[in-house]
């Protein structure tokens, strides 16, 4: 949950030069393989009751911690015929992991694009204030900024949701309000160094409002970055709302999620290791999708990067 | 002096923010604390009284400045769990978390160095790759991530590694303070200190790699900046070595950047000491900030928020600080 700063770090210290081809291929891989895994996160989340076998939520006593189908050597002991009409197992319930899985990845996109899109209003429209008009404005907002980050994230999130309640909307809400400050630096900080350009001059002397001149002029430059920002935003916002459920204070509201059955797992870990492993792949495979797109579509949106 | 006085202004000021927000926010929570400490079936007045005791019968804005005054006096009210004051349950706890932190920093700071000289000084294309990947890999993972990775792996496949707790309660040992890794150093006590360090070494380096990612990132090109200077060819003529001149000239170049630059992410560090205390149960403020959360805690979760707020204001202000000593440019007034 810490990127901003080391990424803001990448781009001022840079990756060295003469790797002009190498950094072409290397952004056309990160996007394949991006694409590819939030494809499959996108087809899961929106057709998840087509492609699940089972219900995610139905117990079934007699399937309780069975293994994946490839190390399910009785599957007569379950009562089942088949084992790959269980491809991942099940749970201390008898859930059918896989279908959580599927089922959990549609709390995941919600919960990430809902908040990186709240986050990323927020963050803009303050950060782009804050730099453009400076003076007392620049500073309420960033003594605002400074409150925010003498907490420890983690922390005020989960104060927050015990305040708010464990509904999917509140940890929607909790995860935007805590991390907006991270696109408002980022935005602040690209929007003072580009206003003493002479292109903003320009616009000014032809009669630029400045509301024009931030979404016309301003922004479309700052565009790249935010991409790749709202991009990590997502991933920080799906780890988020796991640490809650992880802590027992997400979505209570009978709705599937990756955190919890990566807390479940964790409690059953010494019995069904599967319960909590496929899960955690499935976060740390689309938290590595995310960063990757993130970076390679700044690599093709920004021609400064490119040349 | 004026500057130092500016900025101990502002550094009150941030935790006066901190204090509104906080104590704002804990009196909107639901859930009531005088009902968990409560037997079942006591009186009205029983519970009037307890109400009394800790204030709670007074308005909120009258709760805040109660607070405020016994805070400045150090005093930050009982801990309704423990029922122990909260400044002396966080001053027992704050040693296992400093010790975590002081730890990770250390495995964080050894593995950027040790990855970025390598890559530095063997400058193949295949240790580049390999060094960006790993270090890329480490960044991308948050530390809570890391730390399931790890508890996986050691129900799996290495069945004797603890994944609990600060040591084994059946070897323990006397110390004088909470420090024990420290303590056991001091004192010479090397056994005690290997079968500590075994339960510290994984909760302290799940949280070192997203911060020895960072380190990583800033050294590695800083070190190629500094070895594009004249001063390395002048060396390469004399004969040295590439190690020598990688370590002898271009570190001493690279390490002030690098601490001014990675120093703010210590506070990313701090932050997930929440986490990693929980999941591997050490005795740590972390792990009481979210017991105190869940059983609603009021003023323990008031103390530790603003323990945390007064460390991560002071290592954003010193790394501030650091990064005008690092860059003289930026020492001039604008």
């Amino acid at each position: 949950m810490s990127d901003v700063e080391r990424f803001a770090l990448s781009k001022e210290t840079g990756t060295g030069s003469g790797l002009e081809r190498s950094a072409e291929s290397v952004s056309r891989l990160r996007l394949i393989f991006g694409g590819l895994v939030l494809g499959l996160l996108l087809i899961a989340a929106l057709f998840a009751p087509q492609i699940a076998l089972h219900d995610p939520t139905l117990d079934d006593l007699f399937l309780i911690n069975m293994p994946p189908a490839w190390l399910n050597s009785d599957p007569g002991y379950y009562g089942i015929d088949n084992p790959w009409a269980y491809p991942l197992g099940t749970d201390s319930l008898g859930r059918d992991v896989a279908s959580r899985l599927i089922h959990g990845a549609r709390v995941a996109v919600i919960v990430g694009v809902s908040v990186a899109c709240l986050a990323a209003t927020f963050g803009v429209i303050l950060g782009a204030v804050s730099g453009f008009y400076g003076g007392w404005i620049d500073a309420i907002i960033g003594r605002i900024v400074d409150v925010w980050l003498a907490f420890p994230p983690v922390l005020l999130s989960i104060i927050l949701v015990a305040l708010l309640g464990t509904t999917l909307t509140s940890v929607i809400i909790v995860v935007a309000v805590i991390d907006w400050t991270r696109f408002a630096r980022v935005v602040r900080a690209d929007v003072l160094q580009q206003r003493s350009r002479d292109y903003i001059d320009a616009a000014r002397i032809t009669g630029g409002s400045d509301f024009s001149i931030l979404t016309r002029e301003v922004l479309p430059n700052i565009l790249p970055l935010l991409v790749t920002l709202f991009f990590f935003e997502i991933g920080i916002a799906i780890v988020v709302e796991t640490i809650l459920s992880f802590v027992s204070l997400s979505v209570s509201s009978g709705a599937v999620t990756w955190g919890d059955m990566i807390a479940e797992g964790r409690r059953v870990l010494n019995e069904a290791w599967w319960v909590m492993t496929f899960p955690v792949a499935a976060l740390i495979l689309t938290i590595l999708a995310l960063n990757a797109t993130g970076d390679a579509l700044r690599y093709y949106l920004d021609p400064v990067l490119r040349k | 002096m004026t500057r130092f006085a500016l900025s101990l202004a502002s550094i009150g000021l941030t935790l006066l923010g901190v204090s509104v927000v906080v104590f704002a926010i804990l009196r909107l929570v639901p859930g009531d604390p005088i009902a968990m400490m409560l037997p079942p079936g006591a009186t009205d007045e029983v519970r009037a009284n307890l109400e009394r005791l800790y204030g709670l019968d007074k308005s909120i804005a009258q709760q805040y400045l109660i607070w405020l005054g016994d805070v400045v006096r150090l005093d930050f009210g009982t801990s309704t769990q423990f029922r122990l004051p909260v400044l002396e349950v966080i001053l027992d706890r704050l040693p296992a978390t400093l010790e975590l932190v002081l730890l990770a920093s250390l495995i964080a700071g050894l593995l950027a160095f040790t990855l970025s000289i390598l890559a530095v000084w063997l400058q193949t294309p295949l240790a580049t790759f390999v060094i960006d990947g790993l270090s890329g890999l480490a960044q991308a993972i948050p530390d809570f991530l890391w730390a399931l990775i790890f508890i996986l792996i050691v129900t799996l496949f290495l069945p004797n590694m603890p994944i609990s707790g600060r040591f084994d309660p059946r070897t323990a040992q006397e110390f004088s303070t909470n420090f024990f890794l420290l303590e056991s150093l001091v004192t010479l006590r090397f056994q005690a200190f290997a079968e500590l360090m075994r339960y510290a070494i994984l909760p302290a380096t799940a949280l070192a790699l997203p911060l020895a990612a960072g380190i990583t990132r800033v050294l590695k090109s800083s070190l190629e900046e500094a070895m594009a200077q004249d001063y390395v060819m002048l060396a390469q003529t004399k004969g040295k070595s590439r190690l020598t001149i990688v370590l002898g000239e271009a570190l001493r170049n690279a390490m002030v950047p690098t601490i001014a630059l990675t120093s703010v992410q210590l506070t990313f560090l701090i932050g997930g000491t929440v986490l990693i205390e929980r999941q591997f149960s050490l005795p740590g403020i972390g792990s009481a900030a979210i017991s105190a959360v869940l059983n609603r805690d009021l003023p323990l979760i008031q103390g530790i928020v603003m323990i945390f707020a007064l460390i991560f204001i002071l290592i954003n202000l010193s790394s501030n600080g650091l990064y005008k000593l690092a860059d003289p440019r930026l020492r001039k007034p604008r």
